[in-house]
């Protein structure tokens, strides 16, 4: 449909737009996109050349480490990996960190749900209060619960096990949770809820059958949040922890010994630790946005 | 229950501010608390209210134990007053 | 949105209100406890009342590291918050590159905590480290473990590295939202690229950013793991933060009561300006709810 006559005001807004986009975009020409990717290039260097470091260490021997500055490894070796993964004291922190992570996100998530429709849908005695309650928990320092947690889990028989570590976490990931949850539930028009009951759907089957799967992006990007903060915490998970639920951060500290730094393999477990991440973030890649401002936009 | 080391003084505070919730949601019940204008700069419910004084409160003890000589119960009597100013006109 | 008035819901907060009850009132009970007495063992304890507090709020150390907290805090917001703007207006908008450098751009905040340290720590050494390397072959005699000037920049340095993700990440969906209806409006009219940011970018922005600010705030609050990892907190104590002069004196000296004091005035801290950041959301929120009523 080539230029009709336009009819209504919108209809000549629109069409004065587009041409004034095609006229702009001919005339405002390389050079501004050319600065604008050149600026985002600065900034990525930036954010990579740190992890490529990494990278490149983790292939180098310490001996190359030590005695030879090069841009990138001059004797490829990939010894440090196997070092890692021929070692069960090394791996196990691997699996340890996963395993709590993954109960926690269970956990969060499981209880987080029911309470975020809560918010989303009802007000009640206290709601507002009972939000920002939840908040101080998020934003609470785990160096004030350090020593009550230790004793706290001990006396209850939980300590250096995963589950104790995966309780601790839900301090700020439950919060977290039903915080981003709560967002995307808004953001569904109470329409459908109202027609689900008047189709004789009860609550549970509605809210399984049809409310979650409406917000499965949302679901999806708040497990994303759940692992990561599970993932990257290190001081409740290292205090609650002695030796069979060990997480990775903290055997990590192993590598620093009487005969000096094991440069190559800290680098290597550095790297290790990274992929998780870039696994899960790439499934959320198009929701990650919406989800860093709490579903909030 | 041994290891949380408890002691008179602090579970008589806990019981306080336990009553004061209770207190506060069978008032809530009986009479619905509305959003209004007092002399805070913000529109406040019961409860915005009774936040704000034990947060102050909280910061007056500290005050009052960490920069001057006087007794702690001159503290509790300055926050107990300043809430109730606070609840009636806040 | 018009929520109904029901109590009924208090069922389905009930699992996580325990849950979160659990792992957050009794262990603050504690701390409270804990911060009147001076404790030996379960059995061997002395009431001191508000002994630890007064010791604890006149502490110089302590002091000194709460100080040290407010400088770090505000430099990194005042680096982070226009730098995030900034690469979140440049980032584009759709496309294989947007998801690309989306996810290119989330990569630190994926990294342990104490791996970011060790990354840095690994990058900024002077015999080993791309940037240590780099400056001293520039001829400034960089180190960071013997110059507090130098250890300071370079965790402001790793800090930017770190964060400035969330909050381009925040801006960038903000952005987002905001209907091209907008733009053309602003083409027709001849607005400025500086006017379509104040007027048109900038309000949207607000409500984001100050989710932004309240996270970056109360995270650089409880850093721990980075700078305990690249300086140990020195030289001297020229970087101990809050939370590191905290569990220093729990967990390596042991001492329960001005700890646990201690964890209350910083608790307090937090909780105020947690309290700010809310109720300012709430009535921005409020504001926008008015506004889209009109």
């Amino acid at each position: 449909m080539t230029r009709s006559v336009p009819t209504t005001p919108e209809t000549v807004r629109q069409q004065a737009a587009e041409s004034a986009a095609k006229r702009r975009k001919r005339a405002r020409s390389a050079p501004i996109r050319w600065r604008r990717r050149t600026l985002l290039g600065l900034y990525l260097v930036f954010v990579m050349l740190p992890i490529y470091w990494l990278l490149n260490l983790s292939f180098q021997t310490n001996s190359e480490i030590l005695g030879s500055f090069s841009f990138w490894p001059q004797n490829f070796t990939l010894g440090n990996y196997v070092g890692i993964f021929t070692d069960a004291n090394w791996y196990m922190g691997y699996v340890n960190s996963l395993a709590y992570v993954l109960m926690n996100m269970l956990i969060s998530i499981s209880v987080a749900l029911p309470a975020a429709y809560a918010f989303s849908r009802f007000r009640f005695i206290g709601d507002k209060h009972l939000f920002f309650w939840l908040l101080t928990n998020l934003m609470a320092p785990p160096a004030v619960f350090l020593l009550p947690y230790f004793q706290l889990y001990y006396s209850v028989g939980l300590f250096d096990t995963h589950i104790a570590v995966a309780l601790a976490h839900c301090l700020f990931n439950i919060p977290l949770a039903i915080w981003i949850l709560e967002g995307f539930m808004s953001s569904v028009p109470k329409e459908v809820d109202e027609t689900a009951y008047i189709d004789g759907y009860s609550f549970p089957r509605f809210f399984v059958t049809i409310f979650i799967p409406m917000i499965r992006s949302g679901i999806g990007v708040t497990l994303f949040f759940l692992f990561m903060f599970s993932w990257v915490e290190l001081l409740l998970s290292r205090t609650l922890t002695a030796t069979n639920a060990q997480p990775i951060a903290s055997i990590m500290t192993r590598t620093s010994t009487a005969s000096g730094i094991d440069w190559g393999t800290l680098a290597a477990a550095g790297v290790l630790t990274i992929l998780p991440g870039i696994v899960v973030v790439y499934f959320v890649r198009n929701h990650i946005a919406k989800g860093f401002a709490l579903g909030r936009t | 229950m041994e290891w949380m080391v408890w002691t008179l003084p602090t579970a008589i505070f806990f019981s306080v501010i336990a009553a004061i919730l209770l207190g506060m949601t069978a008032w809530e019940l009986a009479s619905p608390t509305v959003e209004r204008r007092g002399f805070l700069p913000i529109a406040t419910t019961r409860g915005d209210r009774l936040f704000i004084g034990l947060l102050s409160a909280a910061y007056i003890h500290l005050a009052v134990v960490g920069f001057t000589d006087i007794t702690i119960w001159f503290a509790l009597g300055a926050s107990v007053l300043w809430l109730l100013v606070l609840m009636r006109w806040g | 949105m018009n929520k109904v008035y029901n109590n009924k819901a208090w069922f389905l907060i009930l699992p996580m209100l325990l849950l979160v009850a659990f792992s957050a009132i009794i262990p603050l009970m504690t701390v409270v406890n804990y911060s009147v007495q001076d404790v030996f063992d379960a059995n061997t304890r002395f009431f001191t009342g508000t002994e630890w507090f007064e010791t604890m709020l006149n502490n110089p150390t302590l002091q000194a590291a709460l100080l040290r907290q407010f400088a770090f805090s505000f430099t990194i917001l005042a680096i982070q918050v226009p730098l995030g703007i900034g690469i979140a207006l440049l980032m584009p908008k759709r496309g294989w590159q947007a998801s690309a450098v989306l996810i290119l751009i989330t990569l630190p905040l994926l990294i342990p905590w104490n791996v970011v340290g060790s990354i840095w720590q690994l990058f900024t050494r002077g015999d080993i480290g791309l940037m240590g390397v780099g400056i001293r072959q520039l001829g400034y005699a960089y180190n960071i473990t013997r110059n507090p000037a130098d250890a300071w920049a370079t965790i402001i340095l790793m800090d930017v590295w770190h964060w400035t993700p969330l909050i381009a990440l925040l801006c960038y969906s903000g952005l987002r939202s905001i209907p091209d209806a907008y733009y053309q409006a602003a083409r027709i009219d001849r607005a400025s690229k500086w006017a379509v940011f104040r007027y048109i970018q900038l309000p949207k922005l607000t409500n984001v950013l100050v989710i932004g600010i309240l996270l970056r705030f109360m995270h650089s609050f409880m850093i721990y793991a980075e700078p305990f990892v690249l300086t140990g907190g020195g030289p001297g104590s020229s970087t101990t933060f809050l939370s590191q002069s905290l569990t220093t004196m729990a967990i390596g000296q042991q001492d329960l009561g001005p700890s646990a004091a201690f964890s209350l005035i910083y608790f307090l801290i937090i909780l105020l300006v947690c309290w700010v950041f809310y109720t300012a959301i709430m009535n921005m929120q409020k504001d926008n709810a008015n506004q889209g009523g009109a």
